[in-house]
């Protein structure tokens, strides 16, 4: 073992309180350590040329950097490994700034004392590191997108024109979405339809496009690079080659049925075609309306067909693909508005969802009105959002803005109209939004801010009154409508629950799927190599719904364009000499990624590294590269050495996502914590088994701590419900042997918790301190038979 | 027209009132949509959204308002909230306030004796709680 250890100055930010002659000279006495130098800058070029040199000189094979933290200059000495003929993975920096010069900057003699238990930590563990060989998955150029509306057509025209290849789901007949029913957009008041099919049409010609409507999802398996697809199709029972769309058919069938594309404002036959501006534009037989599939006589259609395309016997076909990468935008539904029961929707006929107005204005603008308007009317707004009653406490984002130019379109379409919207706030937020909202004040759009409470029907006349406060005069408002039309608000929809189960998306409070990060991976997922975009995400207009579409199919190009992906190295792995194949292991794993034969077997592809199976292998069979057993053991073992008299000491196992550099940002505040903790760094709390702890106590430890990424916020699906499992195992194990099982705490935090995090430290520190060392004997008798311990009562399963 | 000054005593009504109810008064956004569903907005000199307003600004004023006293706990205003308040149990602890000021509103020293002979004797025991008055 040759070991070179580097002591960084960093231009005084450290030099300046720890004493870096001190530790240099410490680690020089190190068993394994060839040479230990101090340097002003590491990581400048010159920096790296001492190491690189003395890599050559020496014949170094483990490097030790004490210096900032792995976080900030991690890459840049991993690199300089690489250059110097190492591997990346036998480097350790021990966090002297962060963790030593800047949080103890008032106790500068502690200060080093800690800096040279950082680097004897980091040099225990150095000497067990492995070299770990780089990972790379293969991957093509295929994609599936899941749903056909504006989202899902600008991402496969995205992609498709940057030459991937698109595989295009819908399971309507036609492609378009919601935003192919609406009237026009806020606030440029663009036709809708006629900016959409042009897309839609693009969508249908071109070549690395491969559209499959009337289709579901039936299953996804696999992973980024070979997700395994199966399709269920549903027979259109029309041959698309031989119809040429003459329409002989529908005028002759004979049956009729509420029509779907126009809100079931209007009939249409059986055979039918979804919309003047279908796309596919072919004819398809409803086959629950259809009087021979369901009634088995009628076969109208069949014979009237010129062109002998009517197929009866059509079956349903599954259909196979793999795919590289997917994109979900399965988009939204409409909140069912019969559940305020005291709108009346549904009940009575002049109260109507926006939806439906949206039909009825684009039939009226044609010449062909669906149904009446009537001359009086009135928007309730936030049905179905910001609403505790029903469960949705967000707000829908778009019905103040649709509600804005719905009011304007019936104003221009009938100037003598009165038009009311009835609000709690307007939200004008996005770009233009304010000037349109006040061109509607302008045309005469009458905004009344409250709630309405009521609404109720004439039986006779059938019109409508709101009872409602006006609550800036703080009056109480009972008027008479010709129509009352509820801004319904945005939900998730079947399908997307179906998606997010296939593929087993995690999904935010609100029912909507969850992003990886909300600010940094906004159409990400937690699964490498899914992605979202539009409403499946949250409420959004087009725009915005347009430009995640976008970034998701930059996301998906990213992994795809380079033909090969490149994984974390850190994955887990079985010590198979080890494991009995008991399957303990194998229901835990949160990605599913353990499948257990003889032995246990890790999917690399699946596996995140979190390492939380660990804790329910009894036979220590599993474990985790980078942070195996043997390494952490060691690290801890180095970090509680050289305790004096009755000097105690607190480990805190920090995961790398929030905690890790939570303490950073604590460190670059200069905020003072104990400085008898020292921090072990680990992907996941949930990384530190029962046993681990254990033997943490057992080698000194006076005090446990593991930091865990909220889970929010975390990149590893149930880690926190995990570390406070294991925790609370710990805590059992410590009662029965009589050491105060409050030696052992753990938190959630997010990167920006300082307080958070001081708090803890210093209470674990200060009850610590209070209760003292732990007596010897009871520290060895934690190293009898823990592993018999634990799974005799069964805490870690 | 009165300006409106804040001070620590209007954060202090506010808390009590917010103890006494259990309700997250500052939540109310203010929609109307109670005053809207209560059947005796019209009798009331403000209207429950106000009420909730001048409890959430902490005017001790509302105090003097008979809203708390018509509501009759009829519940629409709670099933319909959309922040999930309970208006009755903030006008409940509004007479509750107020009830335990014990503003003795008659004194029976000067309830001359033939009168006093005529009176229900519920009525006078009551008035001794301070119940009513």
């Amino acid at each position: 073992m040759r070991i070179g250890v580097y002591i960084c100055h960093c231009g005084g930010n450290i030099s300046e309180v720890v004493d870096v002659k001190q530790v240099a000279s410490f680690a020089e006495r190190q068993p394994g350590v060839v040479i230990a130098r101090d340097y002003e800058h590491m990581c400048s070029e010159l920096g790296q040329k001492l190491i690189l040199d003395d890599i050559k000189k020496y014949k170094l094979n483990r490097v030790v950097v004490s210096a900032c933290s792995p976080q900030f200059h991690g890459n840049t000495f991993m690199s300089t490994l690489e250059n110097g003929g190492l591997n990346p993975y036998v480097l350790e920096m021990a966090n002297i700034r962060e963790q030593c010069a800047w949080p103890h900057f008032d106790i500068p003699l502690d200060a080093t004392e800690k800096a040279k238990g950082l680097t004897a930590m980091s040099i225990a563990k150095v000497k067990l590191d492995k070299p770990i060989e780089k990972k790379f998955l293969p991957i093509g150029k295929r994609v599936l997108i899941i749903g056909a509306g504006i989202a899902g057509i600008q991402a496969a025209l995205d992609l498709a024109d940057a030459g991937f290849e698109v595989y295009l789901v819908e399971k309507a007949p036609t492609i378009g979405g919601k935003m192919a029913l609406l009237s026009r957009t806020f606030p440029t008041e663009d036709c809708a339809a006629c900016i959409l099919t042009p897309k839609m049409a693009d969508v249908a010609a071109h070549p690395n496009i491969k559209l499959f409507t009337l289709s579901e999802i039936e299953k996804i398996n696999g992973f980024l690079g070979n997700f395994k697809v199966t399709l269920n199709k549903k027979p259109s029972y029309v041959n698309e080659d031989k119809c040429a769309s003459c329409g002989i058919c529908t005028e002759k069938c004979p049956q009729r049925v509420s029509n779907e594309f126009n809100e079931g404002l209007n009939n249409r036959k059986a055979i039918y075609i979804p919309s003047e501006i279908a796309v596919p534009y072919k004819y398809l037989i409803d086959e629950k309306a259809c009087l021979y599939l369901t009634k088995g006589r009628c076969r109208v259609c069949e014979k009237s067909c010129p062109q002998k395309a009517i197929e009866f016997n059509q079956k349903p076909k599954k259909i196979n693909i793999t795919v590289d990468t997917i994109i979900v935008t399965t988009g939204y539904d409409i909140f069912d508005a019969t559940q305020k029961k005291e709108y009346g929707y549904g009940r009575y006929e002049n109260v109507i969802t926006a939806l439906e107005l949206e039909r009825m204005i684009v039939y009226e603008a044609s010449g062909k009105p669906l149904r009446k308007i009537g001359n009086r009317v009135a928007f309730i707004q936030c049905v179905g959002s910001r609403d505790e009653q029903i469960g949705r406490e967000y707000c829908s984002r778009i019905c103040c803005m649709y509600a804005t130019k719905l009011s304007q379109l019936l104003k221009r379409g009938d100037p003598k109209r009165d038009v009311y919207v009835f609000y709690t706030d307007l939200r004008a937020y996005g770009k233009g939004f304010e000037e349109y909202y006040k061109r509607a004040q302008r045309s005469g759009v009458k905004f009344i801010r409250g709630r309405v409470a009521e609404v109720v029907e004439d039986f006779k006349s059938k019109k409508v009154t709101l009872r409602v406060e006006d609550t800036l005069t703080r009056q109480i408002i009972e008027s008479e409508f010709d129509l009352v039309v509820l801004s319904v608000g945005l939900g998730p929809n079947a399908g997307t629950n179906k998606i997010a189960e296939i593929l087993k998306l995690a999904k935010s409070p609100d029912g909507f799927l969850q992003e990886a990060h909300p600010k940094f991976k906004p159409v990400d997922t937690l699964i490498e190599g899914v992605f979202i975009a539009g409403c499946v995400q949250g409420p959004k207009d087009i725009p915005d719904t347009v430009a995640q579409a976008g970034a998701a199919s930059s996301r998906a190009i990213r992994l795809m364009n380079k033909k090969k992906f490149e994984m974390t190295p850190i994955k887990a792995f079985v010590h198979e000499e080890l494991c009995d194949g008991c399957r303990l292991c194998e229901d835990h794993c949160p990605v599913n990624a353990i499948s257990v034969s003889k032995t246990a077997n890790i999917n690399e592809a699946l596996c995140k590294g979190c390492g939380s199976c660990i804790a329910y292998c009894p036979k220590d069979a599993l474990d985790l590269s980078y942070y195996e057993n043997s390494q952490l053991l060691a690290q801890i073992k180095a970090g509680l050495e050289n305790k004096k008299g009755d000097e105690v000491r607190v480990l805190i196992f920090a995961d790398d996502t929030c905690t890790y550099r939570l303490a950073d940002n604590v460190g670059t505040s200069k905020i003072a914590y104990s400085p008898i903790a020292r921090i072990i760094r680990i992907p996941s709390g949930s990384r530190v088994t029962p046993k681990l702890m254990l033997n943490a106590f057992k080698f000194g430890a006076d005090g446990v701590f593991i930091g865990e990424c909220e889970q929010k916020a975390s990149p590893y699906p149930n880690s926190v419900a995990e570390v406070e499992k294991n925790v609370e195992a710990v805590r059992n194990i410590l009662e029965e042997e009589e050491i105060e099982p409050e030696r052992v705490r753990w938190a959630a935090f997010v990167t920006v918790m300082l307080k958070g995090f001081t708090n803890n430290v210093n209470t674990l520190a200060d009850f610590v301190k209070k209760a003292g060392l732990i007596p010897n004997e009871k520290r060895q008798n934690l190293g009898e038979n823990i592993s018999e311990k634990l799974f005799a009562k069964k805490v870690s399963v | 027209m009165d300006k409106l000054v804040i001070s620590n005593e209007n954060e202090k009504f506010l808390k009590k009132i917010s103890e006494l109810s259990g309700q997250v008064i500052t939540s109310c956004d203010q929609c109307g949509v109670c005053s809207g569903s209560c059947p005796m907005t019209l009798d009331m000199d403000i209207t429950p959204s106000m009420m909730m307003r001048k409890v959430q600004l902490g005017q001790q004023e509302v105090l003097e308002n008979k809203t708390p006293w018509i509501c009759a706990s009829c519940f629409t205003c709670t099933v319909r909230c959309p922040r999930g308040l309970d208006l009755s149990k903030v006008a409940e602890a509004l007479r509750q306030v107020k009830l335990r000021e014990s503003i003795d509103r008659v004194n029976i020293n000067a309830i001359p004796e033939e009168e006093l002979i005529q009176l229900p004797q519920i009525a006078l025991v009551g008035c001794f709680r301070k119940c009513t008055g």
